[in-house]
């Protein structure tokens, strides 16, 4: 178990591409942090930078309170569980568990009995003696996990270990790796370009947008203040509604304490946040007329795809089934809670 | 296996022929040639021949020269395929490596596999030639007394290198295509688990390699034994005292030096029996511990 300290770490490739510019982060013991952001955003250079496959270029990571910017990722004493899960295809499962242990002159009833441990948690007892490609994309996973578990390092670090996985399984998967971190308590940084994923697992979200940090927090709190218009949109699906604020607008009204506040540029909506209107006039309400585009029922709810006269596109949820029909035109409102106001540079107000 | 259905009964015929008409010219009718003339013997004039059963073989297989020779090609195939599958190895794992240039190099090692066998051979020899080589003097020189024209072992050095030296290209390119289908994680994960140098290259890169280094050895075996003949006849000539003279090579001077056709046929045949042995042993039992991916 150990912290992780990242300390204005950057990373050049070839003197002028840029894939990490100084990012800082402290990672607290046993926490789960999450690396989320689009491809390209330089999440994975990061991890690989943590783990010691890639080189620092300037700034400080350390484990514990070891700097180990100049270790072999086998010094570091963490294990990684990679997207292909790159199990060893010559070796059968249990081999497979104890390559890492045997490298470390681990004692053979140590390692038995770790693997007979990870095991059992894994559920793999079944296929110890099998080769990976005798697996299912599932049970190659959970291998993959157990590998990382039996070493008993002190960071996992999990390079978008369930996007090879099909959906219904990438959910399971999802679950007990939580539950499988929060037992064993150990500290943990996961990749993954899937917000969803990233919201489930995550105890504190990292933002990464072009090798920057966007904001670091819990899920909630990047669900419920977003520090930038980038957050606001990467956080929620379907993604935030941003409007333009220009002057005055004809086709939607806000609270005058939003639009009059000096540099709001844009205003942001949750299509959870946006209802039906009722009829009633509040001024203090966001409202707008919609010509309906679009609708999309996924079960419990749907989601209404229009867009405003000046042909600013907006979505907003209906519970249930709705009755809304396509080229319809509805009235809508947002409470002003729900309101957020970002400034020219996508800060938020 | 997918089965093809053709809906004209000739056009499968047609497409094969090609092949077939190659394989009968080339293989089948000097084989079974090679068979005919195994159990006949010529008369000293070349006259008549007669039929003779099996005394070809029961001759050559008790000729005392035969048996050196198979002792020589046993050691001269097995030195040159690990010799030159070994160099190559360490050659791609080492290219492997190279960042920069990285096509410039394999270029550079490629080279050799272009050079024809008698010219690879005159090459070497030019070299170590113990009247007028440029290496040869050397060797004299720091006080080691080198000369394959009178010493066996030294023969069978200097056609050893100089055939590993041929094929080291061909191991080569397999070796880098092999290296490089390696998944980059699977090295990664190794370096994670603890697994540095030697110990990473042979609990991980050697076995995922196997399927490279099994073809491979079977290619070299089938080199070493039939496609040397042009290093070994333009270098030693098989000699100094028989002392390189393969299967092949002896083959080729009990026929066609020696106009011993009974015996030369009859040794052809033990040869390809030999190989066919050789290959099938190879797929049979080595291929068994080879891993596809």
């Amino acid at each position: 178990m150990a912290t992780i300290t990242l300390k204005d770490v950057q990373k050049t490739y070839g003197g002028n591409v840029d894939a990490i510019r100084g990012v800082s982060l402290a990672i607290a013991d046993g926490e789960f942090i999450v690396l989320v952001g689009p491809s390209g955003c330089g999440k994975s250079t990061l991890l690989r930078m943590i783990a010691g496959l890639e080189s620092i270029t300037s700034g400080d990571i350390a484990i514990g309170d070891r700097v180990v910017n100049t270790l072999e990722p086998s010094e570091r004493d963490i294990a990684m569980v990679f997207q292909n899960y790159a199990l060893y295809p010559h070796m059968t499962v249990r081999q497979n568990l104890a390559y890492g242990l045997k490298n470390r002159n681990t004692p053979k009833d140590e390692i038995e009995r770790r693997i007979a441990k990870a095991a059992k948690s894994l559920e793999i007892e079944a296929f110890l003696e099998r080769k990976p490609r005798q697996l299912s994309g599932g049970q190659r996973q959970r291998v993959a996990m157990g590998r990382a578990i039996v070493r008993e390092p002190v960071a996992f670090l999990f390079d978008e270990p369930l996007s090879n996985l099909d959906a219904k399984l990438r959910v399971q998967m999802r679950v007990e790796i939580k539950q499988l971190q929060r037992t064993l308590g150990t500290t943990s940084v996961y990749v993954t370009h899937d917000q969803l994923e990233a919201m489930t697992l995550a105890d504190r979200l990292v933002v990464l947008n072009g090798g920057r940090i966007e904001q670091v927090g819990t899920p909630i709190e990047l669900y419920e203040r977003p520090a930038t218009s980038f957050v606001a949109t990467f956080i929620g699906s379907p993604s935030m509604n941003l409007l333009e604020i220009k002057g005055g607008s004809s086709d939607w009204s806000a609270p005058p304490a939003f639009v009059n506040q000096p540099g709001t540029a844009s205003l942001g909506i949750r299509p959870e946040d946006i209802g039906l209107a009722d009829g009633s006039t509040d001024n203090n309400h966001f409202r707008a007329r919609v010509r309906v585009g679009a609708v999309e029922l996924v079960g419990a709810e749907s989601y209404v795809h229009g867009s405003l006269a000046s042909g600013a596109p907006l979505v907003f949820r209906v519970a249930g089934r709705s009755r809304i029909g396509i080229d319809d035109e509805v009235e809508v409102f947002a409470r002003p809670e729900s309101l957020h106001g970002f400034d020219a540079a996508g800060r938020r107000l | 296996m997918q089965r093809v259905v053709f809906p004209n009964k000739i056009l499968p015929y047609v497409l094969v022929a090609p092949q077939i008409v190659l394989t009968i010219v080339f293989f089948f009718w000097p084989a079974s040639q090679a068979l005919y003339q195994s159990v006949m013997r010529e008369d000293p004039f070349g006259l008549k021949s007669g039929f003779v059963g099996l005394a070809n073989f029961s001759a050559v297989l008790s000729d005392e020269s035969y048996l050196n020779s198979l002792k020589v090609t046993v050691i001269f195939s097995a030195s040159t395929a690990l010799l030159s599958m070994g160099l190559a190895l360490l050659l791609a794992t080492a290219a492997d490596r190279v960042v920069r240039g990285q096509t410039f190099y394999r270029t550079l090692l490629i080279w050799p596999y272009a050079v024809a066998p008698a010219v690879a051979g005159m090459l070497w020899l030019f070299m170590f030639n113990p009247a007028m080589g440029t290496f040869a003097y050397i060797l004299r020189r720091n006080g080691f007394y080198w000369d394959p024209l009178l010493n066996g072992n030294h023969a069978m050095v200097l056609i050893v290198v100089a055939a590993a030296w041929k094929q080291i290209s061909y191991n080569f390119l397999f070796f880098v295509a092999g290296l490089q289908a390696i998944p980059k994680s699977l090295i990664e994960a190794a370096a994670i688990d603890g697994a540095r140098g030697t110990r990473r290259f042979w609990t991980i890169v050697f076995p995922l390699l196997a399927p490279t280094t099994f073809f491979l050895l079977v290619v070299n075996t089938v080199y070493a034994f039939f496609d040397t003949f042009g290093i070994i006849h333009s270098v030693t000539g098989g000699g100094p005292a028989k002392a390189t003279e393969t299967l092949v090579y002896k083959v080729y001077n009990d026929g066609f030096v020696n106009l011993n056709l009974g015996s030369s046929a009859a040794q052809s045949v033990i040869l390809m029996a030999i190989v066919v042995a050789l290959t099938a042993f190879q797929f049979r039992f080595v291929e068994r511990r080879v891993h596809y991916g």
